[in-house]
């Protein structure tokens, strides 16, 4: 059985479809990554989820229980952060823990194993107001305020939206611990680069599935021969190579740009290597590259809308 | 100096040299130190990533620069304005915009722009040119009337970014500007910095996204209050001997002590 388990769930507000047809299955004990932008229909998912929100249509089931017959069940069942701060800001740290454990019958005491590594880190701030802690520490006591209670399902909306790339990163670390104990997480980020933490993804835009996959499949998915390509000066970099007669697509990479060629060719870098040189760049570097996550991604969004670039230049409707 | 020149004057005069200079810019809280004499200048037309963990300081800075916030000490000039003596006169040669604060969603986008003109000081004939010119560049024109709130967040975006620019600022501050939308929007979004950059436009940007620090002319990292390391992206990563921005990052914020 799976932990979670949506089944062709649409819900729309008003005439603007949030969710659309989405069906997904998240196994016991996995990590499952919902990516994609704001507007992609993750909130509305974990609302229909957590009980909070009834679907248009379609059936969604958490731990087993249905989410509108069974709702009260599957309230005791999940931990849910929601992507805004939704904890008490007048009360205190330990007050904010006691008061999620109480609400669920059970003590700090109880379950206190559970959170000990987070709860730890904000030993120091016990007695601060949780309103007047940096982003990040809310972030952990949110965490630990959902957990309290011993979860079967984690549903965490955006928790690192807005961190920095060190609290990212031992937030990464936490999931992990708490996925080894057993406990089931779904996860929703708009950072492609979290999406390879996970053991599966759901790539989502405008409430609709792009792909379901595991971060290799979803790599290796990719159709294009890509090359990573480094110059000089980046800008004219991208300009010369959307000029480029054998380009598919091009975009930038962090330090490279990424450029997707219409077809291989077995001497497409040092053709390449040439046109560059031609167009004045110095300090040029072509390679083979595999895709990433987010290389997949963009090519999803692409053909979903025939011309990137045109669908991009009209506001949607 | 006896007759301030005018701004434009100002505006003009900065371009030739650093467009912002810092020297030992510091901002103290009663006993905590948020920003601690951080030095550094920033060239006309250059792309500055600003970078640091939540608490490190960046905003403090930030708002000192954009003449919102007295510093304690120190010096610093922005767009040729003095952020002790002339603070008011700063906000006249630079724009802002952030995740937090850009249009009002309940005004068309071409009020938006109007209110945005007129509340930068321009007049009613150049703001109707430059609306023309803003929505014909980002082909917003069919959507002259749509209100804000009823766009895409790229388009908001975009548009955001435009307006800050519309006053012709010498720098535009950029607070996060590329949260929440989907990895091609935002490097759309990018293409429109390196336009500006391009035109002379001094880029002054904070991200969390660490592909985005590639993208700039020079990164600075602050920790603790102090920038800890100022170089180009190739710099740094040559500095720590390590692959990606991300580690440059997570090297050297993972020694901070405060976590405001």
């Amino acid at each position: 059985m799976p932990a979670v388990e949506l089944l062709n769930i649409s819900k729309s507000y008003g005439t603007t479809p949030a969710v659309r047809d989405i069906s997904l299955a998240v196994e016991a004990g996995e990590l499952f990554g919902l990516i994609g932008p704001d507007g992609a229909g993750k909130t509305t998912l974990f609302r229909i989820l957590t009980t909070l929100l009834l679907a248009d249509a379609g059936t969604a089931t958490v731990a087993g229980h249905d989410v509108v017959r069974d709702f009260r069940a599957i309230r005791n069942v999940v931990g849910y952060m929601p992507g805004k701060f939704s904890l008490y800001p007048d009360l205190t740290v330990q007050e904010n823990l006691e008061f999620f454990a109480a609400v669920f019958r059970t003590t700090v005491a109880e379950n206190y194993e559970l959170v000990k590594d987070i709860y730890e880190q904000l030993a120091p701030f016990k007695n601060r107001r949780s309103g007047a802690l940096s982003g990040g520490m809310k972030q952990k006591l949110a965490l630990c305020c959902a957990l309290i209670h011993k979860p079967q399902v984690l549903l965490l909306d955006e928790p690192t939206t807005g961190v920095d790339a060190v609290s990212r990163q031992e937030f990464w670390h936490m999931l992990g611990t708490l996925k080894a104990r057993g406990i089931t997480i779904v996860v929703s980020t708009p950072y492609m680069d979290e999406a390879a933490l996970c053991e599966r993804v759901a790539l989502l835009q405008e409430g609709q599935v792009l792909r379901i996959d595991t971060p290799a499949a979803l790599r290796a998915a990719y159709p294009w021969p890509l090359y990573a390509v480094r110059a000089a000066r980046m800008h004219p970099l991208l300009q010369d190579l959307r000029a480029y007669p054998a380009a598919h697509s091009c975009y930038a990479f962090g330090e490279a740009a990424h450029l997707s060629l219409r077809q291989p060719a077995p001497d497409a870098a040092a053709r390449l290597t040439a046109y560059l040189t031609g167009h004045g760049h110095t300090g040029v570097v072509v390679e083979p590259v595999e895709a990433t996550i987010e290389d997949t991604f963009m090519d999803l969004l692409a053909q979903r809308q025939p011309s990137p670039n045109s669908a991009h230049d009209q506001p949607a409707q | 100096m006896t007759n301030p020149p005018n701004n434009a004057a100002a505006g003009r005069a900065s371009a030739a040299g650093p467009v912002i200079t810092c020297q030992q810019l510091t901002k103290r809280f009663g006993d905590f130190v948020a920003v601690n004499g951080i030095s550094f200048e920033v060239a006309a037309g250059e792309i500055f990533g600003f970078l640091g963990a939540n608490g490190a300081g960046k905003t403090t800075a930030m708002r000192m620069l954009c003449g919102l916030l007295g510093p304690t000490e120190g010096a610093a000039t922005v767009a040729g304005c003095d952020v002790f003596r002339e603070p008011e006169r700063i906000k006249q040669h630079i724009g802002y915009m952030s995740q937090k604060f850009s249009l009002y969603e309940d005004l068309t986008v071409r009020e938006n722009i109007r209110f945005y003109g007129g509340v930068y000081g321009l007049k009613t004939a150049a703001i109707r040119e430059k609306t023309t010119a803003l929505l014909q560049r980002l082909g917003l024109a069919a959507e002259r009337d749509t209100l804000v709130g009823s766009l895409p967040l790229g388009w908001k975006q975009k548009l955001a970014f435009s307006v800050a620019l519309l006053h012709e600022p010498a720098v535009i501050f950029l607070d996060e500007p590329t949260g929440g939308v989907d990895p091609i929007t935002r490097r759309q979004f990018w293409d429109l910095i390196y336009e500006a950059a391009a035109r002379g436009v001094t880029i002054f940007i904070t991200t969390h996204y660490m592909d985005e620090a590639e993208y700039c002319d020079r990164v600075s990292i602050m920790v603790d209050g102090r920038i800890d390391a100022l170089d180009t992206p190739a710099g740094l990563k040559r500095q720590f001997g390590v692959a990606s921005m991300d580690e440059v990052f997570l090297h050297l914020a993972r020694g901070a002590k405060n976590v405001e």
